[in-house]
């Protein structure tokens, strides 16, 4: 056996901490997994509900299709940023990684402005989620998303901040790594409320 | 870093590819309701593929599924995320419509 050498120290919590970093994987993949079931109930309450306007306002009266091709494309290109900010921490260029991060965090922020402007010009012209079903069903389940988007956002900000003082170390790499799929993930759920809320929504 | 590494280019590659794919698939059914180019049914089932396709679109280049590189244990977990939202969302729409249909005035 003195071929194979003698196991450090340094190797064995090396070996140790990559465990730890795909159980962290495993475990926040559930969560996103959970997750989705939550969106998932959330947009079957709104497909039963939508058909209750009790006399008020329709998702035809309401829904612009350029502002929401507008949200969509901002998501879609933030999902872009972040991924070209992961290849750039792969490479270890901590600098583009800062770069593609910001990057995302404005485009992140275009997409809730847009959102709180179309919330607050819908409960404007007396539409709110107390109007009708339809209306509860439409805030909770697009205003869960825009919420799940704006914690993105603060952990993104976090995230630079550790890259910034901390830089590319296995832990920050592990948590970006992790962040990146929660960022990718609310852009499929995005997918799923333009194909069922707005688009079916203005047709009708 | 300026040079990219081979393995840089590719993943760089695939979220370009990704992000192609999703923007073609995200602009056909705006279109198609937008200039209402076709009939209801018809634009209804085109947009409910369209998105089907781009979640699959999504999971293979932005969240790196792949059925041999992934582990099993988050593909399982996938999987039954996945059963639970078949049973659930499809046993409560079919609860409910069904619920409907008995309710309305014949």
């Amino acid at each position: 056996m003195s071929e194979t050498p003698a196991p450090s120290a340094a190797g064995v919590l090396a070996e140790a901490a990559e465990e730890k970093v795909e159980e962290k994987a495993l475990g926040f993949w559930i969560y996103l997994m959970t997750d989705a079931v939550i969106f998932a109930l959330l947009f079957a309450t709104y497909i039963v509900l939508s058909f209750g306007t009790a006399g008020g306002p329709t998702g035809k009266d309401l829904f612009s299709l350029p502002h929401t091709f507008g949200e969509t494309m901002l998501l879609l290109f933030s999902s872009a940023t972040f991924g070209m900010a992961t290849v750039s921490m792969l490479a270890g260029a901590r600098g583009r990684v800062l770069v593609w991060l910001a990057v995302t965090v404005v485009l992140g922020l275009g997409f809730v402005a847009m959102e709180i402007q179309e919330f607050s010009g819908m409960i404007a012209q007396d539409a709110g989620p107390d109007r009708s079903g339809f209306l509860t069903a439409f805030f909770t389940l697009v205003g869960t998303h825009g919420l799940h988007v704006s914690v993105g956002l603060i952990c993104i900000l976090v995230m630079i901040g550790q890259v910034m003082t901390k830089g590319l170390t296995g832990p920050v790499t592990s948590r970006l790594f992790r962040l990146g799929l929660f960022w990718h993930f609310l852009d499929i759920v995005w997918i799923g409320i333009f194909s069922v809320v707005y688009l079916p929504g203005v047709l009708a | 870093m300026t040079n990219a590494t081979p393995t840089e280019t590719r993943d760089t590659r695939t979220y370009l590819t990704g992000f192609v794919l999703a923007l073609i698939l995200t602009a056909i059914p705006f279109a198609l309701v937008y200039f209402e180019l076709v009939s209801r049914g018809v634009a209804i089932a085109a947009i409910a593929i369209l998105a089907l396709i781009q979640v699959v679109v999504h999971l293979r280049f932005f969240l790196h599924i792949d059925f041999k590189r992934t582990p099993k244990e988050n593909l399982l977990a996938m999987a039954f995320a996945g059963f639970l939202i078949i049973v659930m969302v499809g046993g409560s729409l079919l609860i409910m419509f069904d619920l409907h249909y008995r309710m309305m005035v014949m």
